[in-house]
């Protein structure tokens, strides 16, 4: 499986990062070269194997549905580069 | 120089403790030496001078009492990557622009509950992707070590490279940093310091900046074992805010730390006698063995056959995780926000203007093998192949072996703005090749200086252990530095 400019540019809007159209032939170097690497893993036979889902066995841990925190959305939103009235501002996104 | 930053970690406690020093004359002594050093290694990115000062004055009323916590008055830096209230936080990157979190990481609490100072926060590549912190927006930090005879600028590793290199040039007493793929490991082999990941689980992932959750593991690099010891047992502990912490009691680990290594049975895995290893790496390994067999320990060769998996399986995994813990940079909440004409347009063009090349080719990576239609092909697969690593170790562990001897590093540190790195990425990668195992398979490993190559640059060490047997690590670290009882004191050129 190998990756062009065309892909690379799909990728990068499901990323949500503006790629420069000059960039996406070099990207799709670079990306082809860690795919290549990462092709070693066809070698490995996985029938029967369970894919990971935890390094150490574990359950999640249950508590009981209840509010143990907030209250406090200027603190949240202290960082926003704008907020309002404890909102995060955006731009608009209804007409 | 003040000759109280030269201490050790233990030596700096036990002496505040004895009154023979003062925690703001110490904290005062760090403070002064990185106002001198700190341009030429670029290892804070951030010094919180005025804080370390207060919270040294804090110590010193309960010095003075005969209280104070673990690590009362012992003055610390914190990767960037931590969360700490109301200062610098930005996981060496430009996204985070001015972020200060409004809360504290788990285990900077525990920390600073033990009494320690913090002195500032430390350069790092942005957000922990790199294995020579040239990736950071806020450049690269040159390690305090060069080759004999050159004036060349070296890399001290990385992700924690600030944290590495503020150790070893004697800028704080001890560190925090963090471990994905080597990130706490590698940086110390690079300086001559003692770097240990402990087992997934043992030290709380609340309010430390997420790379790859699954393979995330905070630890303190220090400059002898005994001290990683001692840091450790302060950071350490159940944390309920972060659901993968695990309920288990937290050993004294530096009652381990003199135990010795006799009866133990260490495992050399024969995987690991990489092509093209340079002969040094295995004399020094081969050292490394014979130094353990004569303290009383059974040297027996295992076999990992999954080994050479790790590191591609590594490079799904991690950046699958990575793009979706980074979706949250997006302009909105923190950070630096650049407009655009409808919120796509300026969640794309924040995030290409705040990420930098790496963690933007990781993110498009991991959005690439977590897109429909190749999730099965490439994460699936991935995760299976860590079943088989882990299952390799499982099995050595369940045939006698205590611990795994490996070394460290494929080699000494490497120099700033290395061309052929910088032009394959997988060049750098390999970096990680002896580190990432142990990552995927949630293991704990320490890294300790154990040798230095021919031109005079430290190489270190790894041992391998159960999971949360971070004692045995300790015990065998310590025999190794004892036996190699060499002086890694960088010659300061700074």
């Amino acid at each position: 499986m190998s990756v062009d400019a065309d892909i690379v540019r799909r990728i990068g809007h499901l990323a949500r990062i503006k790629l420069k159209e000059e960039n996406l032939q070099g990207l799709a170097g670079e990306l082809n070269t860690i795919l290549g690497f990462v092709e070693q893993l066809d070698e490995v036979d996985v029938s029967g194997v369970e894919p990971m889902t935890s390094v150490i066995p574990s359950t999640l841990r249950v508590r009981k549905d209840e509010v143990t925190d907030g209250g406090y959305s200027d603190k949240i939103t202290s960082n926003a580069p704008i907020s309002e009235d404890g909102f995060f501002m955006v731009p608009k996104v209804v007409e | 120089m003040s000759d109280l930053i030269k201490l050790s970690l233990k030596a700096t406690r036990d002496g505040l403790k004895n009154k023979d020093f003062s925690a703001v004359e110490i904290t005062d002594s760090y403070l002064s030496e990185i106002e001198k050093s700190n341009s030429k290694l670029n290892a804070y990115i951030s010094v919180e001078a005025e804080q370390a000062r207060v919270m040294a004055k804090a110590s010193d009323v309960k010095l003075a009492k005969g209280q104070g916590g673990a690590l009362e008055g012992v003055p610390l830096g914190i990767k960037d990557l931590f969360s700490t209230k109301g200062t610098h936080t930005q996981a060496g990157s430009h996204i985070l622009d001015g972020f200060k979190p409004e809360y504290e990481s788990s285990i900077t609490t525990n920390l600073w509950n033990d009494g320690a100072v913090m002195l500032g926060k430390l350069n790092m590549d942005e957000f922990a992707m790199g294995s020579s912190n040239e990736t950071s927006y806020y450049g690269a930090v040159v390690n305090p070590w060069r080759a004999k005879g050159s004036n060349k600028d070296l890399v001290p590793g990385g992700s924690s490279g600030g944290s590495a290199a503020a150790v070893s040039a004697w800028l704080c007493a001890g560190a925090t940093a963090t471990d994905t793929g080597g990130s706490i490991r590698q940086p110390a082999a690079f300086t001559g310091t003692v770097g240990i990941k402990p087992t997934y689980g043992r030290c709380s992932r609340w309010g430390v900046v997420a790379f790859a959750s699954s393979l995330d593991q905070a630890g303190p690099i220090t400059r002898t074992v005994e001290d990683s010891a001692l840091m450790l047992n302060s950071m350490a502990g159940f944390d309920k805010k972060d659901s993968t912490s695990v309920d288990i009691s937290v050993p004294d680990f530096a009652t381990a730390v003199e135990r010795g290594v006799k009866g133990l049975t260490i495992g050399i895995p024969k995987e690991y006698r990489m092509e093209g290893m340079p002969q040094e790496i295995e004399t020094l390994w081969q050292q490394g063995m014979a130094w353990l067999k004569d303290e009383g320990a059974i040297i027996k060769d295992i076999s990992l056959p999954n080994t050479k998996y790790a590191l591609p399986a590594y490079y799904i995994v991690a950046p699958a995780e990575a793009s979706s813990n980074l979706a949250r940079y997006d302009g909105v909440k923190y950070g630096l926000r650049v407009a655009g004409g409808s919120i796509d347009e300026m969640y794309e063009n924040t995030r290409a203007k705040g990420f930098g090349a790496e963690v933007q080719r990781r993110v498009l990576i991991g959005t690439y093998v977590l897109s429909a239609g190749y999730y099965d092909a490439y994460y699936v697969k991935a995760q299976k192949v860590r079943t088989l690593i882990k299952r390799d170790f499982e099995q050595v562990f369940a045939d006698g072996i205590d611990a795994i001897l490996t070394p460290a590093t494929p080699s000494a540190a490497f120099g700033v703005n290395d061309q052929e790195m910088k032009e394959d990425p997988v060049k750098m990668y390999l970096n990680d090749i002896f580190t990432v195992t142990v990552n995927m398979a949630g293991l704990p490993a320490i890294a300790v200086p154990a040798g230095k190559d021919g031109s005079g640059l430290p190489l270190a060490l790894q041992i391998i252990g159960k999971p949360f047997d971070e004692e045995t690590l300790f015990a065998a670290g310590r025999v190794i530095e004892r036996s190699a009882n060499i002086d890694f004191t960088p010659k300061k050129w700074w």
